[in-house]
């Protein structure tokens, strides 16, 4: 049996049945007149490079141009309406940095993985410093809500606040003056998120 | 004996026979059944709305009430149809509002239904009744509104999965006071906002609604108000069930489901905080249906917590988040379980999905299910015959190996023993679709023991035309056959042509077969529409014999060739 595929095998490419760890690549399987674009079979994506959960979203993007058409066989109404496509960009500003960032709140699973993004952003500018210590912090996370009002972050489940926050803002604690800041349970996971 | 009866009599007869089939079975006995059938038929279902022209459907029953039309190939649900393939929905109405047909009830899938249509079909029928719209498109939330407006006896308006643009008119506020028949509303995939005033209004006056589902626009307070003035809801759909779990609407609403005993399926969950979910835990007990499929904001720990109240499901749509372990925790619980379909959360990976044990402890616990749609990693030869052996009665088997032309992880084989157990084993199988890796080896098998099965999916399988013929040959009953990226060609394609009059339709894209090999088969089988799609830009494409046929749809027809097929379709 297995002769009998490996013979059968050269015609249609042995690549065919190769386990690939690796990202596609763009190797062609030998067929006559065959459009690239179409019949891709050396490109269907391995799911093994996933390991990752947070890949980046450079390798979400050379994955998806690879990606075979129509497969897997979900309907277009079901993949438009599952969380991995949905996208929530909002801005990101930090007092004292002479720039904004963005960043995608669908691609966090909560307000440690938030901590972390801020760290990898604006590290040079002392966030980690900042956040380490929570009751001295000298920074504080803010959001701006639906409404248009700034509320502190970590307060609210993180689903909820994915679904309310426009904008984000790290400001200095000095700002703030009179205020209580004693974060919440989620406030202080988050801090712990930055720091570890 | 039967001549003897007056037509009344067997009219009486006839009454009792309801299924499509029985009803064509009765209608071939001889001319005076024909007849008699024809005039009593009540009831029609059109597989492929090419098949035949309205003109002559209306012709042969005038008394028609009840219509299920059907469009596009299976495959345009995976965007391998180019857009404006067709499927129109206008010709129909046209042809029903000009005649005497008095239309109460019209089901759709798959076509293109456009905003003049729904007006006509509003306007044309008084006693129309229920509109079901499963996978359409064309259509604006301005036709909803005039099918709420002028269907004064609506009782049924389903909208599952279709893609409709939204125009922030108040479409919903259209049903007017007088509308109190309606029983089941559902407008889960709408994407707008609605009047929540006029929701519940709506609620409020429509005492025999049964069946509601709502989108995600509706939140948790309006829920919970909707939900107070439908007590006898047994099919809800909730939207948004983001809330404070300390917020006075949370308590509310906790309270409300209380009194809802007799809700017994429930979906939807598009926007949820999850750790709010236990609110519903009251309702679970009585369930026999749960649709979770788009709920991508519950995480698999909430999700097997909530299972764990499920005793009574016998349908269950869920995501692959819940894991081999929660599949585990359904097995243990939901032992009335009849179906089963569960989605890919992330369609290109996600490595705490489900694998071939869940499917296995499935099996084990399950011994009722019957049908089944599977989206998992990988899958064994082994846990395939064990799930043959324990679960011989599936009418539907459906499994999706994500990553295509896997083998068997453990052995590195393909998989044709496993789903051959599975044709073994279920000699009820009516559906079946194929994955992973296989040689012509699998559909041997299934043409030697699937000797019920109607409809047959492949992609990336089989080594050369023998596998296609072992399946044209032996699936005496096969209805539907849709191929993609296989190495079938000509031989297989022309060896038996009569048989393609004894099915519905035919797909074949990105295979072996040629344009020569498709005109020698149009010019045979006069019958059937032999159509093949020429998606090339170039200016020059007159078609050669030799060359390869990216996507054919073959399928019988009384009505010859359509004259609303676009330009890059060349019916042959």
């Amino acid at each position: 049996m297995l002769l009998l595929m490996e013979k059968q095998g050269l015609g249609l490419g042995l690549e065919i049945t190769e386990l690939r760890l690796g990202l596609p690549c763009g190797e062609p399987v030998e067929k006559k007149e065959k459009k690239e674009k179409k019949r891709v079979f050396s490109e269907i994506q391995a799911g093994d490079d996933d390991d990752d959960e947070n890949s980046s979203s450079e390798d979400r993007k050379v994955q998806t141009k690879n990606q075979v058409v129509g497969w897997p066989p979900l309907c277009s109404y079901r993949k438009k309406n599952t969380v991995s496509q949905t996208k929530k960009y909002v801005k990101v500003s930090m007092d004292g940095a002479p720039f904004l960032r963005k960043i995608d709140l669908a691609m966090h699973k909560g307000y440690s993985d938030l901590a972390l993004s801020f760290e990898n952003f604006f590290s040079c500018y002392g966030i980690r410093e900042a956040l380490k210590d929570a009751d001295n912090a000298e920074h504080v996370p803010i959001y701006e809500d639906k409404d248009g009002d700034w509320m502190l972050v970590g307060d609210v489940p993180w689903e909820m606040f994915i679904e309310s926050c426009k904008r984000l803002r790290i400001m200095k604690r000095s700002d703030a003056k009179g205020f209580d800041l004693q974060p919440k349970g989620s406030l202080k996971g988050f801090i712990e998120g930055v720091t570890k | 004996m039967m001549n003897y009866f007056p037509d009344e009599v067997i009219e009486h007869i006839f009454d009792y026979v309801v299924s499509h089939r029985d009803r064509n079975a009765l209608s071939l006995v001889c001319k005076s059944w024909y007849r008699i059938e024809r005039f009593t038929r009540q009831r029609v279902f059109i597989g492929n709305c090419y098949s035949i022209t309205p003109e002559r459907l209306i012709q042969r029953f005038p008394g028609l009430k009840s219509l299920t039309l059907k469009g596009k190939p299976h495959f345009a649900d995976f965007s391998l149809v180019p857009y404006d393939w067709g499927g129109f929905l206008c010709p129909w109405i046209e042809a029903l509002a000009k005649s005497r047909v008095g239309l109460e009830e019209l089901r759709l899938k798959r076509m293109v239904v456009s905003d003049e249509s729904l007006e006509l079909l509003s306007r044309s029928f008084t006693h129309f009744k229920s509109l079901v719209l499963v996978s359409c498109e064309g259509f604006t939330t301005d036709g909803l509104a005039a099918i709420a407006a002028n269907c004064r006896f609506l009782r049924e308006l389903d909208l599952q999965e279709n893609e409709v643009e939204d125009h922030k008119g108040q479409w919903l506020s259209c049903f007017p006071d007088s509308c109190t028949s309606l029983v089941s509303l559902n407008f889960a995939c709408l994407k707008g906002e609605v009047s929540l005033g006029a929701l519940e209004r709506l609620v409020a006056r429509s005492p025999n609604l049964k069946s509601l589902k709502l989108n995600r626009s509706v939140p948790l307070d309006a829920l919970q108000r909707i939900m107070m003035r439908a007590p006898q809801l047994a099919d809800l759909g909730i939207g948004s069930f983001v809330h404070d779990p300390d917020s006075e609407a949370y308590i509310r609403l906790k309270n409300t489901i209380l009194k809802c005993k007799s809700i017994t399926s429930l979906s939807g969950f598009l926007e949820v905080a999850p750790h709010c979910l236990a609110a519903i835990y009251p309702i679970c007990p009585n369930l026999t249906s749960l649709n979770l499929s788009y709920a991508a904001g519950i995480q698999g720990s909430e999700l097997i917590k909530l299972i764990r109240h499920c005793g009574k499901l016998q349908r269950l749509w869920i995501m692959d988040c819940i894991g081999d372990k929660g599949l585990g925790v359904v097995a243990m619980t939901c032992k009335d379980l009849q179906e089963l379909r569960v989605f890919p959360s992330a369609p290109y990976g996600n490595p705490a999905a489900v694998t071939e044990k869940g499917l296995v402890a499935i099996s084990m616990g399950c011994p009722k299910l019957h049908s089944l749609l599977y989206f998992c990693h990988q899958m064994t030869n082994a846990a395939l015959i064990t799930v043959a052996k324990n679960c011989p009665n599936f009418i539907r088997f459906r499994l999706c190996i994500l990553e295509a032309l896997k083998p068997d992880p453990d052995t590195l084989e393909p998989l044709d023993e496993g789903f051959g157990a599975i044709v073994q084993s279920c000699r009820r199988l009516r559906r079946l679709s194929l994955s992973g890796q296989l040689t012509d080896q699998v559909f041997l098998y299934i043409g030697m023991y699937a000797e019920q099965l109607e409809m047959l999916s492949i992609a990336f399988a089989g080594e050369s035309d023998k596998g296609m013929l072992y399946v044209l040959n032996g699936c005496k009953k096969l209805r539907k056959l849709e191929i993609r990226d296989c190495p079938f060609g000509n031989m297989a394609l022309l060896t038996d042509v009569g048989k393609y009059e004894t099915m519905r339709s035919l797909w074949m894209s990105s295979c072996e077969v040629t344009v020569g090999a498709c005109k020698l088969l149009a010019k045979k089988m006069p019958r059937l529409n032999v159509e093949i799609f020429n998606e090339n830009e170039q200016e020059d494409c007159s078609l050669e014999d030799g060359q390869r046929v990216e996507k054919m749809y073959l399928y019988r027809t009384l009505a010859g060739k359509r004259k609303d097929a676009p330009e890059y379709v060349w019916t042959l």
